[in-house]
């Protein structure tokens, strides 16, 4: 079992009445999320999250130019495509045998920066404070409110609102200021990737072997002057954080369990360290280590492993409640990895896609997302890792392992400091993320603040590598290469919200089998083959309910908060409905759960 | 390939629409539930010119007030709170609305049985998933205008690749090349692969001027994209096409030069991203250094795979302005060598030798 384990509870028999919502608004993509809620004791029963959508990436893949992967991969996903771009790349250098140049990692850790910046920015200011401003609230929690109106905001010399009141009127959509500075920072952000990498958010200039850019002093200048003038945002961003969280968890005592689930977390890395990346498999466990957002799966708050083989061995996807037919019954693709180690026929590289549309049922099927899962040797489980909307993860990991150590960004093997210089007027910070208490909502939501601030660090120390190289000649951004007839390849890198992972086979000098793992897979999968829930699922379900509505008015946003904290991204979904409150059953609290799976 | 060439010349006169009977508020249903990856809505976040707060927001003089109803951008939580004006617009209730479609339609015709390859909210008596293609067939014969966002809306894009098994395609494959919305456009085409912000902006806001009865409906190419931004090919707007007019090509992408011998479609593709830049001026594709792949176009992606390979006709091209380039090429190195020097009488010695002559007479 990888689900949370929860104490009995002392609950009275209670009603449960089905609540969906389908589809979730401000996320990227179609998802459902269908609850049944016990009122009487405000908590979550049960939870089914599903995915209406299938484009079949990797069916329409097969047979096309490798080079290409890169290119049609970005499509998956209209907010982070130059992650998987990326991520390909680096899947496609392992298959080629290449090792780009120093300056074309300079210039992609820059986009991916940038993009960090930019996706986190306006998902938490422009989707998820929607759920915290004052208009929403006003409707949920009046009370609340009121308390808000009335308790100062303890950085307001920091970000300037006096009351924690005045941040959420900031956050109200489309009028507030924090809302519209957002959207004009994630341009400022998207300007400064485009630098890098052409066109948000399908890029131009990224290929496997390097970069188009080309890597004039101007262009480390325009990107250089763009991050300085959005430093002092940043700051006032992880302040204001800080503020509205801290309030929220004194407002309603108890929130800590919103969202909440076991620590089970997995970073796949991101940031090459040019002077150490080789791209060959055999080496991967030395330079995985040494990218600067540390790989690492992380179970109860230890670090299992910071090991890429480690991780890439253990994938597992497994079908259950998905729209597909099994697999393990075709010719696999790779037997062994180049280390010689066995390859499980479910591992992504040895997948085959094979869909079938079919009528939506919660007893049985009812989503196109699979469930990928980690299979820990240890304790001989498929653990259902989530990605804590990837900051979460991200900063978990680095913070852990204690590996990170640069000018701007080190890891203290308990937490991550973050150095930003003077801006306009704020001056030099040094920001610190410690390893909270729990896996919930709010901490998710709170780490997207810090690791904004991480990208914009470690960004400054990109730009000094880069104009380093520049003011030394070096020009070079692309090595050359043939597609070989034979190959594997695997790329792992962070999409925004988290683990991303591309795994490639080519036959022929054509792409045999290719299969794409973003982080919502992870996060959203339903109910595997062995009964476990995907994480949205166990964070939903058995949360209490803090709304002050009841079923004829409920609005859901408590759970809304615990599904976007995740930071959804279902070119794959969770769709909520909010029906007019239909009693379906009575049931005895000890009943709960019991039938899930 | 320009303005006045080929397929891009005007082929619906803008004045035989019916002029708008001009109102003062319109919705925007924006479904973005086709084979898609949202990143068309995201893109127009993008978008400076203008912002789509500005336009929400009423700060553009002359359009009628908005609203905007995005999944991506909506301030409800979801469910029916956001569905209900969708409901109600299926239902008649709610006019006029401009019908946005974001994403390539999928063949619903080759699933047997109860499947769907996507879905938008369900159906209020069964439960059963609304897929897309009953809400487009809802909607659009009750839009006063339909706006295919994206190449994907437009033309089918990446999901309807070779080999893809939903069969998806363009949403005028879909209602056909000769739909009429209820305000007698046809629709508005806007591809890209995502959208170029701006463009998609400035569109949908001549699309909103018409709606306010101040303008004529945009002016549409034959393939339904608006001519005065892809009326033009991404080479004639790009500023590494000197290269090419000098024969000098990138022969890997380390080069800053001309990159048609290493995959760009440039000179064969309506788009004006290199002369646009993406978003505020900066970035693009080969202007930057990133080959265009051609995905603002209807043969968009299989006539220009394998990418990174020089397109059939480039090197036979480019070998015929071989001589004139290389050329030509020379004589500037000349002319510009000696534009390098400065001329030679500025120089510190006792005698002046600029020609000064003051009683000068022709």
């Amino acid at each position: 079992m990888t689900v949370t384990e929860r104490a009995p509870g002392q609950e009275q028999p209670g009603t449960l009445v089905e609540m969906a919502w389908d589809p979730i608004t401000r996320i990227i993509g179609n998802l459902g999320i269908y609850t049944k809620i016990d009122f009487v004791n405000k908590r979550v029963a049960e939870c089914h999250s599903t995915s209406s959508l299938f484009r079949g990436y990797s069916v329409f893949m097969k047979g096309k130019d490798p080079r290409d992967a890169g290119f049609i991969t970005s499509r998956i996903c209209g907010i982070c495509g130059d992650n998987h771009t990326t991520c390909s790349v680096y899947a496609q250098n392992m298959a080629y045998g290449i090792t780009p140049p120093p300056q074309a990692e300079n210039i992609i850790n820059l986009g991916e920066a940038a993009e960090y910046m930019f996706d986190h920015t306006i998902f938490q200011d422009n989707m998820v404070f929607v759920d915290f401003c004052e208009a929403m609230v006003k409707q949920t929690n009046p009370s609340v409110l009121a308390r808000a109106e009335n308790t100062e905001a303890p950085h307001r010399d920091i970000h300037g609102y006096r009351t924690i009141a005045d941040i959420m009127r900031a956050f109200n959509p489309f009028e507030g200021a924090v809302y519209k500075q957002a959207l004009k920072v994630s341009r400022t952000t998207r300007e400064m990737f485009c630098l890098m990498e052409g066109r948000h958010v399908h890029p131009s200039t990224v290929y496997p072997g390097g970069v188009g850019t080309v890597p004039t002093p101007t262009l480390f200048t325009d990107y250089l002057s763009r991050l300085i003038e959005i430093l002092d945002f940043v700051k006032q961003s992880v302040a204001m954080n800080d503020d509205i969280f801290d309030f929220w968890y004194q407002a309603l005592p108890g929130y800590e369990e919103v969202g909440r689930r076991r620590v089970l977390l997995g970073c796949w890395g991101a940031f090459q360290n040019p002077g150490v990346v080789d791209y060959r498999y055999e080496n991967m466990a030395n330079w995985g280590r040494a990218m600067y957002v540390t790989p690492g799966v992380i179970v109860d708050g230890q670090l299992l492993t910071t090991d890429l083989v480690d991780i890439n061995l253990g994938i597992r996807i497994l079908l259950g409640s998905s729209y597909y037919e099994d697999w393990v019954g075709e010719e696999p693709f790779v037997t062994h990895d180049p280390l010689g180690n066995p390859v499980d026929m479910r591992h992504p590289w040895n997948q085959t896609t094979l869909p079938a549309p079919q009528k939506r049922d919660f007893t049985d099927k009812y989503s196109w997302v699979m469930s990928p899962r980690w299979y820990d040797k240890g304790s001989d489980k498929h653990l259902a890792l989530d990605t804590g909307g990837g900051c979460f993860a991200r900063l978990y990991s680095t913070a852990l392992a204690g590996l990170v150590d640069t000018p701007y960004v080190k890891s203290t093997g308990h937490s991550v400091q973050i150095l930003l210089p003077r801006s306009e007027k704020l001056p030099e910070m040094t920001l610190e993320w410690n390893i909270p208490l729990w896996s919930n909502a709010i901490e998710r939501d709170r780490s997207r603040a810090y690791f904004i601030a991480y990208a914009a660090a470690m960004s400054l120390h990109f730009l000094e590598q880069a104009m380093g190289r520049v003011r030394g000649g070096d020009m070079r951004t692309f090595v050359d290469f043939e597609v070989p007839a034979e190959g594997i390849g695997c790329g792992f890198h962070e999409a925004v919200r988290g683990v991303l992972s591309h795994h490639l086979v080519i036959r022929d000098g054509k792409i045999a089998n290719y299969h794409p793992y973003p982080p919502t897979p992870w996060n959203g999968s339903p109910r595997d083959s062995y009964g476990t829930p995907g994480p949205y699922e166990d964070a939903v379900q058995e949360m209490p309910i803090f709304e002050e509505n009841g079923p004829d008015d409920f609005k859901g946003v408590d759970i809304m908060r615990a599904v976007r904290s995740f930071d959804p991204c279902l070119p794959c979904g969770v769709h909520m409905y909010v029906g007019g409150g239909r009693t379906i059953k009575k049931i005895h609290s000890p009943m709960f759960g019991a039938t899930h799976g | 390939m320009s303005i006045d060439a080929g397929r891009t010349k005007l082929s619906r006169d803008p004045s035989s629409a019916q002029p708008s009977a001009g109102f003062d508020h319109i919705d925007i249903l924006w479904i973005s539930e086709g084979m898609s990856c949202d990143g068309d809505t995201v893109s127009v976040t993008a978008a400076s010119q203008p912002p789509i707060e500005d336009v929400i927001l009423g700060l553009v003089p002359g359009l009628p007030s908005v609203t905007l109803h995005n999944k991506v951008l909506s301030p409800t939580l979801g469910g029916e709170a956001f569905l209900a004006p969708f409901r109600a617009a299926a239902r008649g209730e709610l006019e006029p609305f401009i019908l946005v479609i974001e994403g390539s339609i999928p063949n619903q015709n080759i699933i047997e049985g109860e499947g769907y390859w996507t879905s938008f909210g369900n159906d209020v008596e069964t439960g059963a998933p609304l897929t897309l293609n009953w809400w487009i067939d809802q909607l659009a014969p009750k839009a006063w205008a339909v706006v295919a966002v994206g190449t994907c809306a437009t033309y089918g894009g990446i999901h309807a690749m070779a080999g893809n098994p939903t069969g998806s395609m363009g949403l005028a494959d879909y209602l056909g090349w000769d739909f009429k919305s209820k305000g007698a456009l046809p629709i508005v085409n806007v591809p890209g692969c995502p959208v170029q912000p701006d463009n998609f902006m400035e569109t949908l806001t001549w699309v909103l001027y018409h709606a306010a009865g101040s303008s004529p409906p945009p002016p549409l190419d034959e393939m339904l994209r608006p001519q005065w931004l892809f009326g033009k090919t991404v080479h004639e707007g790009c500023d590494r096409a000197a290269y090419y007019e000098q024969s000098d090509f990138a022969k890997d992408y380390n080069s800053p030069k001309c990159q048609v011998h290493i995959g760009c479609w440039g000179p064969v593709v309506n788009c004006n991203v290199p002369k646009r830049g993406w978003m505020g001026g900066v970035g693009g594709c080969p202007n930057v250094g990133g080959i265009c792949i051609g995905c603002t176009m209807p043969g968009f992606p299989d006539k220009f795979m394998p990418f990174m390979d020089a397109p059939p006709g480039g090197p036979f091209s480019s070998m015929l302005n071989k001589p004139y380039g290389v050329f030509i090429r020379r004589m500037r190195s000349l002319t510009n060598h000696s534009l390098n020097k400065e001329p030679k009488w500025r120089h510190n010695g006792s005698a002046l030798t600029s020609g000064y002559d003051p009683r000068y007479r022709p």
